[in-house]
């Protein structure tokens, strides 16, 4: 173990490798086709005017660069987000307990919604440019993304362990510190996998954010989702694969590029290293180590990092050094005034929601969006038993295989990332030919992208199972039904519910694009909630918009709270191994 | 000469609601001068934990006042540094960014904070380690990276918390070592060291003076100067006679100890049937080995390693239960000892049950209700709610777990904990 900080001296005698140089043409490209990109996105723009599509292939790459380019915008508003809100919520109970529920509630308002909102703000924010539409693309991508961000990096942030919190007191860092060596290094891995997670969320809804057809607007952004939306319009076979293989092709790449190295290098934020389980290795990591460059460019970084992270630190230590802590007697006073506030804002909106939706609905028509979600839960719960029947057994068999589960699990988590909505014209275009029932037929494309999850959740519960209650399992020689019974799915509980959760969560948000699909002309409808949101939005019904959308919030939120928590809490307290 | 450390009449009150109330500590008054290590020591519950946390400013006290050099604190200061029992290192940092750690909160340059931590690095017998992440390392090479981050910022006072008690015996020995060489460096004169622990060889291997806490609430029993020369030797007979005095005063009951009346609230410690009966059965082999006579504490504790943590719960229940007496830091059993000793494995159910229903009120309490309900069953609730107005509601879940425990043993009754009730039948 050589100490490496100790050769300052030797950046004169650097000689660049061939590495280097593999290395900086692609550093180069990227920000170069970046650049590009960002130029485009600030052309001007009337509303009412007619962007060109086009599904000629050359313009694939370009479109496939701006689509790329706007999810990295939306991701890095995530992130600031996640990191502000995060702390926030997590350090200041009074913020907690308003931000927690709003989240709850946000993260099940579908996608579309959000853009059928805000999309008329952000054009009248940039009159003239294609700026607005632009930016209520971004955030509708950005809704998408941030909420399990969010999440996840408060739960992380509420388990920072106990000793590593008394430890960074008694050294007496500061907040921001303790932000960046304790709190945040905690939640890399998490935030890493969410953001992944997250990316795939964004890839299923990209037609939906970029083709916006909400408010009976029509704006068609350059870019992959776009040119999906169009190839559909036009039923042109070829560019609707030809566009499957650019997708394919720029999470094939972000993955390498990005994530891979992330996951690699997160690796070291986890406390206890995984025995027996092979390390994830990345390619590109492997070249920049190669490199000597990127050694100096990482010292560089890390010596800015230093400075960022200890900015003023010290400069206030003697003056808290021996006083005693000071209670304001505002600080009561401003609580209250919080708490009233938000009291008062709650009622104001109810007042006005109640007000807002039954001027223009009648009760009637309340129960029948009512009976609307009724539908889509029943599809719901019996798409997701049905995928359980098949991915359980599946899962298990690959599971007892170390081999096979090193081969399938990145699999089942790219066809995770895979936007499923892709497959929808295939389908589409089977119903009609044979004429079959929309209300059946249509119902598995809700579950297409989500079913992953709990196939790889199975993995690896099962792949976690302790290798001594495997023995004792064929030593006594638990067979067939028994062995399920009495080992395998108590065993493997609790992964089975976290992927059942997420799975769930994600068929919600697809009922709005699978329960009613497009081919050229044809539009197959089926009777469900998900439909009923569609399209009211796309006539900007907002009354109508406002009740599908609280009514899903409402199925959700019962949902969870009957359903999932119950199960959830079983599997933490009698199932965890 | 002012103290570097001087404790003031803390008391500390946990409080869950306003109607629930745990006294952990109550009145203590002790002070750590300068150069000195001074040892707190008790038994698991007496809150020692929580004191030095109170004194590092980690936790506020319900009462009272540290002072550090003559001035009150009221949180971390700069001066004063812990070592932790489970290490407490932030595994994504290398050994020499952990080090840094404290440094880096001071404000020192990038440069100077680079060569200390080198220095202390070195100091603890770490070079070449620099570069290596927590968990590629040993649990003794952690904590030694503990103790150099803790000494990197030149502290007036170290606490620490049971450090050597999560490490291996031979690696405890050997770093209790390293640190005693280390505080013997000249720089450290008239610094201090706290130390926490609940092992009385450790403390007395270590200490110039050693602070016994005691009982719930904690409360100190007495204070023990230690004025041998280092590095002592484990094996004298003056070393000896220190171990088996502070037995003795953990040991023996104070008067109000005595006066106490086991009802049925009283705070039993955890001890499980099969450590009870482990233990019988080693006390009857020695007193069979010995012509009866009563039985050497320290000794038994030498030959299992078992802490005073783990030893006393166990004679405590022993002597509730009839099955041995206890004084002097020495054990005997009583003829229904011998006899359980003796017995075979449905012969010793059935000793247990007829001492628990006689000396345990709980185990009474509960097989009364039983017979008097109708079903011949209760549920765990019904209990713990006659249980509030004793104890705290973890303290009576705690109990109430053991009692179960011993009950179930003794086949005076079944739990289901699916249902959560308690129940006279045989289990299905």
């Amino acid at each position: 173990m050589k100490l490496r900080i100790w050769r300052n001296n030797q950046l004169a005698a650097w000689k660049p490798n061939v590495w280097d140089v593999v290395v900086l043409l692609l550093v180069f490209a990227i920000l170069v086709l970046l650049a590009h990109g960002a130029g485009q996105m600030a052309t001007p723009y009337r509303l009412g005017d007619r962007l060109p599509i086009s599904l000629s292939t050359k313009y694939l790459p370009a479109y496939a660069l701006r689509t790329t380019l706007r999810m990295f915008i939306a991701l890095f508003a995530s992130l600031l987000f996640t990191f502000l809100l995060g702390s926030l919520a997590a350090k200041n109970k009074h913020a907690e307990r308003i931000i927690i529920p709003i989240i709850d509630i946000l993260q099940s308002i579908p996608v579309l919604a959000y853009l059928s909102i805000t999309v008329v703000v952000f054009i009248a924010l940039f009159p003239n440019s294609l700026l607005g539409p632009e930016c209520a693309a971004i955030f509708a991508i950005f809704t998408g993304q941030a909420w399990n961000m969010f999440l996840g990096f408060y739960q992380c942030l509420k388990n920072v362990p106990h000793d590593l919190r008394e430890a960074s007191a008694m050294f007496q860092l500061s907040a921001w510190q303790k932000f960046w060596r304790v709190e945040v290094p905690f939640a890399m891995p998490s935030l890493i996998w969410n953001t992944m997670m997250s990316m795939s969320a964004s890839w299923f809804f990209i037609t939906a954010s970029e083709a916006i057809a909400v408010n009976n607007q029509n704006i068609l952004l350059p870019g992959i989702g776009s040119y999906i939306g169009v190839a559909i319009m036009h039923m042109n076979k070829a560019a609707i694969g030809y566009a499957i293989l650019t997708m394919l092709i720029i999470i094939l790449l972000y993955d390498q590029l990005l994530f891979r190295p992330l996951i690699v290098w997160s690796e070291k934020f986890k406390a206890e290293e995984n025995e027996g389980k092979q390390k994830p290795g990345s390619l590109i990591i492997s070249l920049l180590r190669r490199t000597r460059l990127f050694y100096y460019v990482g010292q560089v970084f890390s010596i800015f990092a230093d400075g960022v992270i200890n900015y003023r630190a010290g400069k206030k230590l003697a003056k808290i050094k021996l006083a005693r802590p000071k209670k304001s007697k505002l600080t009561p006073i401003i609580i209250y005034a919080w708490y009233i506030i938000v009291l008062f804002s709650c009622l104001a909106i109810t007042t006005f929601l109640i007000r807002y939706i039954f001027k223009t609905l009648t009760l009637h028509e309340t129960l029948y969006v009512m009976k609307l979600g009724c539908y889509t839960t029943i599809r719901i719960v019996i798409l997701l038993s049905l995928c359980m029947v098949v991915w359980v057994p599946v899962g298990v068999w690959i599971g007892l295989r170390p081999r096979v589960a090193q081969i399938a699990q990145p699999i089942a988590q790219f066809f995770a990332a895979f936007p499923a909505n892709l497959l929808f014209p295939i389908v589409v275009i089977i119903i009609f030919k044979y004429k079959l029932n929309v209300n059946i037929w249509t119902s598995p494309l809700i579950i297409l992208g989500s079913q992953w999850y709990i196939l790889f959740n199975v993995i690896a519960g099962t792949t976690a199972l302790p290798k001594e209650l495997m023995q004792v399992a064929t030593n006594f020689g638990l067979k067939k039904w028994l062995w399920w019974k009495r080992f395998i799915l108590p065993g493997i509980f609790p992964y089975l519910v976290t992927g059942a959760i997420t799975a769930t969560g994600g068929a919600w948000n697809a009922t709005i694009i699978a329960e009613i699909v497009h081919w050229g002309s044809t539009t197959l409808k089926a009777s469900g909630l998900g439909a009923y949101i569609a399209e009211v939005t796309a006539t900007g019904d907002f009354p109508r918009v406002a009740l599908g959308i609280a009514m899903m919030c409402i199925f959700v939120l019962i949902f969870n709270h009957l359903v999932w928590r119950p199960l959830y809490k079983l599997a933490e307290e009698r199932f965890q191994i | 000469m002012t103290d570097l450390i001087a404790v003031q009449k803390i008391k500390k009150v946990f409080r869950k609601d306003p109607s629930q109330e745990l006294l952990v500590l109550d009145d203590i008054n002790f002070a750590v001068h300068e150069g000195e290590i001074v040892a707190l020591l008790g038994r698991s519950g007496s809150g020692k934990s929580t004191l030095l946390r109170i004194i590092a400013g980690l936790i506020k006290p319900s009462e009272g006042q540290i002072f550090y050099r003559g001035e009150p604190i009221f949180g971390p200061v700069p001066g004063i540094t812990m070592v932790f029992q489970h290490f407490a290192l932030m595994p994504w940092l290398t050994v020499l960014q952990n080090v840094e750690l404290g440094l880096e909160a001071l404000g020192v340059s990038r440069k100077e904070r680079r060569q200390r931590a080198l220095k202390a690095l070195d100091n603890i017998g770490l070079d070449g380690f620099e570069s290596a992440f927590p968990k590629e390392l040993s649990g003794g090479m952690r904590q030694r990276v503990g103790i150099a981050r803790a000494l990197v910022v030149n502290p007036d006072v170290l606490l620490m918390d049971e450090p050597f008690s999560a490490l291996d015996v031979l690696t405890a020995d050997n770093l209790r070592g390293d640190l005693l060489d280390l505080w013997a460096k000249e720089e450290n004169a008239k610094n201090g060291i706290l130390l926490v622990t609940h092992n009385i060889e450790e403390a007395i291997f270590l200490a110039d003076r050693v602070v016994i806490l005691d009982g719930s609430p904690g409360i100190i029993r007495d204070q023990l100067e230690v004025k041998l020369p280092h590095p002592r030797d484990e094996q004298s007979a003056e070393f000896r006679r220190l171990v088996d005095h502070v037995y003795t005063l953990m040991t023996t009951e104070t008067v109000e100890e005595a006066a106490q009346v086991i009802d049925l609230g009283y705070r039993f410690p955890d001890a499980s049937v099969s450590e009870l009966s482990g233990l019988i059965e080693r006390i009857a082999e020695e007193q069979v080995e010995h012509e009866d006579k009563p039985v050497d504490l320290p000794k038994i504790a030498d030959e299992f390693s078992l802490d005073v943590d783990d030893l006393l719960p166990l004679t405590e229940v022993l002597d509730i239960l009839h099955f041995a007496q206890e004084a002097g830091g020495d054990i005997k059993l009583t003829a229904a000892g011998k006899h359980f000793a003796e017995a075979d494995i449905l012969d010793r159910k059935k000793i247990f049950a007829k001492h628990l229903l006689e000396y345990v009120p709980l185990v009474k309490f509960i097989h009364t209700e039983l017979t008097k309900s109708y079903n011949q069953r209760i549920s765990k609730k019904s209990i713990l709610d006659a249980l509030e107005d004793y104890l705290s509601e973890s303290d009576a879940e705690r109990i109430l777990k053991i009692v179960i425990e011993w009950g179930r043993y003794a086949e005076l009754f079944a739990y289901d904990d699916k249902t959560g009730e308690l129940n006279m039948e045989n289990p299905e």
